[in-house]
């Protein structure tokens, strides 16, 4: 089984070969396989303990595995191995992550929030003698359009709704250009509107960037997915389309099952 | 760039500066003893105290106010400057009328004939000043790198760094350490180090003399806030906030926060050092105690009563508290210690921005009054 790479109709940005990750003997990836396209949009889905949050870990290079290649395509053909990477240069390479609980900074503004994640230069002398170039001013405002916060700018950003934290947050990985963005349930707690409205935000940054969304939402899910991964015990249990997984009995079985008993 | 938040701060730094530079000194050194004008020696040196104390403070504010980091090793960094600066001031007291040799009294009594190596350099001026910085920042960067690194963090990084702070209290406590069989001289044990005569070649205890280190302790603190208000408008200063907020964030930002960590741990144990030498001659002497666990504690009640993470907190709580010592050590001895901690439990339960958010905190109760006063009044007519 899977050590062949999908067909190539766009060129691959990750791939994840084999991988295996054990914790106090727990095998919370096991055997794992994953290509993702340039520009593509990619739901991951999986009852809990999964292996989802680990698997974020390991692109993010937070975690090293413990067996497999984890390799980052770059632009130019050269392969960046993230399991040799540091977490805090993961970002600079061009890998974003938003956390599932809004994780942003709550006593500076919104307009401060999308500063600091701004690409560039990361170093202390730097940012001792930053100083604002319009430039700057412009990414962050084209960034406050994205996520429909312009009127928000000057807002702390621990005063914004949950919703709203969640799109700054999206904002904060956009401000810094990335190639690959990493999104661990964007809609959990958010009302019918907000998750409607981020769907649409994550639709129109694919092709822009390639997505990885983790999502429990299955109407969301059905609403943004254009191909879909089911985790199952830390290994792919079926990928393809919604409706391909969702009519899959042994999908059926570990998730939607579950899901569909419980309502 | 913009320094101050407002014209009110901008008009409360000039009129420290006016206060601290001209009118005490003056106060000191032109109306004779006894006029109703005078500001004694005494309070001066006091209050010079309490000015080192205050930049102890907003050292501590900047690692735990604006960084999230609560340090209990601070009174440590201040101490080790302490201790640098009065090894100078300890070699330079003269010949002794007892032993009749210009070491140390405690050296004299140990038997000691020549100044060990450890001491020697100190009792040139310029190391023991380059010390008051380099001790506590080698010593900071040490620490710093083992446990940023480890990704210590939270309750864990005070814990270590209170046993730290223990740790040195009583290495400093000893007279003296055997070790592979050589005796080491120590650095006064409990006496600590005292009895200073000279200070780069002027008494140490003329009125003229402390005029001027207070002066100088005081340009300290003005300049540590000016410094302070440009870190915390820089980028750096925005990075050093969103990491109180959340580090993971600031991580996957790209940012070294460990670098960052690192900095601010290293300079704020600096300015902790360099306080601790101007401490010194105004006190005049230092021991172990001034290193304690409870020491360290005591700059926390400061900053949090003053007002963690403002710019004008720290300097309150630190002036604030040592009043108050001050005065009910003299007045109620044995209850000092009760009266501090029934202090800072009323800090922490009613006023969760200490003194300098108090204004803030009662606006709304105030507010109400006067509203309920005013319709009362409309009712009344």
């Amino acid at each position: 089984m899977a050590h062949i790479p999908p067909k190539k109709h766009t060129p691959l940005i990750l791939s994840v070969e084999g991988v295996e990750k054990s914790f106090d003997g727990f095998k919370a990836i096991n055997d794992l396989n994953f290509y993702l396209e340039e520009g593509e949009l990619r739901t991951v889905i999986g009852p809990n303990g999964a292996g989802k949050s680990t698997f974020m870990d390991l692109i993010t290079a937070r975690t090293k595995p413990d067996a497999g290649k984890i390799k980052f395509h770059l632009d130019n053909g050269e392969d960046v191995d993230l399991t040799r990477v540091r977490e805090h240069d993961v970002s600079q390479l061009g890998i974003g992550r938003k956390f599932q609980n809004p994780t942003v900074y709550s006593s500076h503004t919104v307009y401060d929030n999308l500063k600091l994640s701004l690409a560039g230069e990361r170093g202390i002398f730097h940012s001792l003698f930053y100083r604002e170039k319009p430039a700057d001013r412009d990414k962050i405002y084209s960034v406050l359009e994205t996520i429909r916060l312009v009127d928000n700018a000057e807002d702390l950003a621990g005063a914004l709704s949950h919703g709203q934290k969640q799109w700054l947050e999206i904002g904060m990985l956009l401000a810094q250009d990335p190639k690959i963005m990493l999104v661990d349930e964007p809609a959990a707690g958010m009302s019918d509107e907000e998750t409607e409205r981020t769907g649409e935000l994550l639709l129109s940054l694919a092709g822009k960037h390639s997505l990885i969304v983790i999502e429990h939402d299955m109407e969301f899910v059905r609403q943004i997915a254009s191909r879909v991964t089911v985790l199952h015990q830390g290994h792919v249990l079926k990928e393809g389309s919604f409706d391909f997984v969702k009519s899959d009995p042994q999908v059926i079985e570990v998730y939607l099952g579950r899901q569909t008993r419980k309502h | 760039m913009k320094l101050f938040d407002n014209k009110i701060e901008f008009g409360g730094y000039l009129s420290a500066c006016v206060v601290l530079l001209l009118i005490l000194p003056a106060m000191n050194a032109f109306f004779p003893e006894g006029s109703s004008m005078h500001f004694s020696s005494f309070q001066l040196s006091l209050w010079g105290k309490y000015i080192t104390y205050a930049v102890m403070a907003m050292s501590l504010n900047l690692l735990w106010g604006y960084t999230g980091l609560l340090c209990l090793c601070q009174s440590l960094f201040f101490a080790l400057g302490a201790y640098a600066f009065g090894m100078y001031l300890m070699l330079h007291v003269g010949v002794d009328s007892v032993y009749n040799t210009a070491l140390p009294d405690f050296m004299d009594f140990q038997g000691y004939t020549a100044l060990p190596w450890y001491w020697a350099p100190f009792e040139n001026g310029a190391f023991a000043i380059a010390a008051t910085l380099l001790v506590p920042g080698v010593l900071a960067f040490v620490f710093g790198f083992l446990a940023f690194r480890s990704r210590i963090k939270g309750v864990y990084f005070s814990i270590l760094t209170q046993a730290l702070t223990y740790a040195a209290s009583l290495f400093f406590f000893k007279n003296n350490l055997d070790l592979f069989g050589n005796n080491f001289i120590l650095f006064g044990g409990n006496n600590g180090l005292t009895d200073f005569k000279e200070i780069f070649g002027y008494d140490v205890n003329a009125a003229s003399t402390q005029r001027w280190i207070f002066v100088m302790s005081a340009i300290l603190m003005l300049v540590v806030y000016l410094v302070i208000s440009w870190l915390l408008r820089t980028k750096f200063g925005k990075v050093q906030q969103a990491i109180r907020d959340s580090e993971n964030r600031v991580r996957f930002s790209g940012y070294s926060t460990t670098t960052y960590k690192m900095l601010i741990f290293v300079g704020t144990s600096m300015v902790a050092g360099i306080a601790g030498a101007f401490y010194v001659p105004q006190v005049g002497g230092i021991n172990a105690n001034e290193m304690s666990p409870a020491k360290s504690l005591d700059v926390v009640v400061w900053v949090a009563l003053g007002g963690r993470g403002t710019k004008f907190g720290p300097i309150i709580g630190a002036i604030v508290v040592n009043i108050i010592k001050s005065f009910t050590t003299r007045m109620y001895p044995d209850y000092w210690l009760i009266i501090l901690g029934a202090i800072f439990m009323l800090v922490v339960l009613f006023m969760p921005n200490g003194l300098v958010g108090l204004p803030k905190q009662l606006a709304p109760v105030w507010a109400r009054i006067r509203g309920n006063s005013s319709t009362s009044a409309i009712a009344a007519s």
